[in-house]
């Protein structure tokens, strides 16, 4: 079955005739074009590396299906920078050294820009808290920790 | 995934509609149980109905003996409700232990008690404070309403849409949780109104259950050392690769004396 669908991704409407069980991932991925986004786990939902924002709260976009999605406005990573100026998360994961192969961050972001709007001055327990669904197999996540604590501090 | 027609109603009426009428049709709250399952290939149903846009179904009411969740209300919404968490902080941190960000985000109360998972934490809560559950058809008792693993009383064309939990004297929630998942491995509810107990145990046998002999020892004496020489049972209780019948029999008595502890401390 076919759906005709509206969904706006950083600000940019996409409008599509997609299979209803195409998941918004894919449609990220596939359609949009925005590569962004990453497959961690072969779609089970437990890695958090396909995290992406819907009306501003994070989300599995595995766990969506681009259907859900119509009508309604999703975040990427690709958007966070704005005017070729990276957020200050993406500055202090480069300055922390927050990642090793990457394959994890823009899952991280996503969430964690979402956390900080919600906890402007998180204590490392609750930023630790905030990312159990987010897995990260380099770093074993110290540096994540404190670049998003003090993305914190840089954003306050 | 194999293919299905996918609705969006925009009424109860128009939702239970394609209940009757359907072939094989399923109702989609947050999706975040239900996904998976239809990846899985373990649901192939003809068509998806989905909530999203039913109106009525995201709501908070709450008054000074009692919380009313409405069944698309998300677990994020509930556990960061000033209002919850002042009347029933037990109930607000229970859904905000739930998975993880990203599922309490899309997650719902009425997704969770009509799957039915025999791991799932609302139950609990359902269970343990005598909820009552709000459906398109009727208003259905917490203690008829879990019926066996993965089953509920809930008709074939009927939707739930609310669900309203008696403010108790003293509660808490206390899980021994998978750390990956944060499905409980155990979970108990204690609740205490007056003089009645109740003790609601999930993730130890295949539904949730009230422990009969705990509500009994601590409606004579409410504190943890009223569990002391409790002996529970590993008969019937869930096996699986990450903690065995004995094992889960001891947490329940862990879980709940923690909760009493914690309860007694106002809750949580």
């Amino acid at each position: 079955m076919y759906k005709d669908v509206t969904i706006t991704i950083n600000g940019e409407e996409y409008q599509e005739h997609i299979p209803v069980r195409l998941l918004l991932v894919d449609f990220i991925r596939d359609v949009a074009g925005l590569t962004g986004t990453h497959v961690g786990c072969t779609y089970e939902g437990v890695c958090g590396a396909c995290t992406i924002q819907i009306d501003s709260e994070a989300v599995k976009s595995c766990l969506m299906l681009a259907v859900q999605a119509d009508g309604h406005e999703v975040a990427t990573v690709e958007g966070l920078a704005q005017d070729g100026k990276l957020h200050p998360l993406q500055e202090e994961f480069n300055e922390h050294h927050a990642l090793q192969c990457g394959y994890c961050t823009p899952g991280i972001l996503m969430n964690a820009e979402e956390f900080l709007k919600e906890n402007p001055d998180p204590s490392e327990d609750e930023i630790r808290e905030a990312l159990i669904g987010n897995l990260c197999r380099c770093t074993g996540y110290v540096n994540i920790v404190t670049a998003i604590k003090s993305a914190a501090e840089k954003m306050a | 995934m194999h293919d299905f027609a996918y609705h969006r109603p925009q009424s109860l009426e128009d939702a239970a509609n394609f209940l009757r009428t359907a072939e094989d049709p399923l109702l989609m709250a947050g999706g975040q149980t239900m996904i998976p399952t239809l990846k899985q290939r373990l649901a192939a149903p003809s068509d998806v109905i989905d909530l999203a846009e039913v109106p009525g179904l995201v709501m908070i009411d709450v008054k000074k003996a009692q919380v009313s969740v409405g069944a698309m209300l998300t677990h994020a919404s509930v556990a960061s409700s000033p209002e919850v968490q002042a009347a029933l902080p037990a109930l607000a941190g229970l859904a905000g232990n739930i998975g993880d960000m990203h599922v309490r985000n899309r997650g719902t109360l009425g997704g969770s008690i009509a799957n039915n998972d025999p791991a799932a934490d609302y139950p609990a809560a359902l269970i343990g404070l005598g909820a009552t559950v709000h459906t398109s058809k009727r208003q259905i008792a917490a203690d008829d309403f879990f019926t066996a693993l993965f089953e509920t009383a809930l008709a074939g064309d009927e939707i739930v849409t609310s669900v309203d939990f008696p403010v108790p004297e003293l509660a808490a929630y206390m899980k021994f949780d998978h750390p990956a998942s944060r499905y409980a491995v155990v979970g108990v509810f204690i609740a205490k109104f007056g003089t009645d107990v109740r003790a609601a145990v999930t993730g130890a046998g295949p539904c949730v259950y009230r422990e009969a002999q705990m509500e009994e020892a601590l409606t004579r004496d409410f504190s943890p050392s009223a569990l002391a020489d409790m002996t529970i049972s590993p008969d019937g209780m869930n096996t699986d690769l990450y903690a065995g019948p004995e094992y889960r029999a001891n947490l329940v008595k862990i879980m709940a004396t923690r909760a009493v502890e914690a309860a007694l401390k106002g809750g949580g």
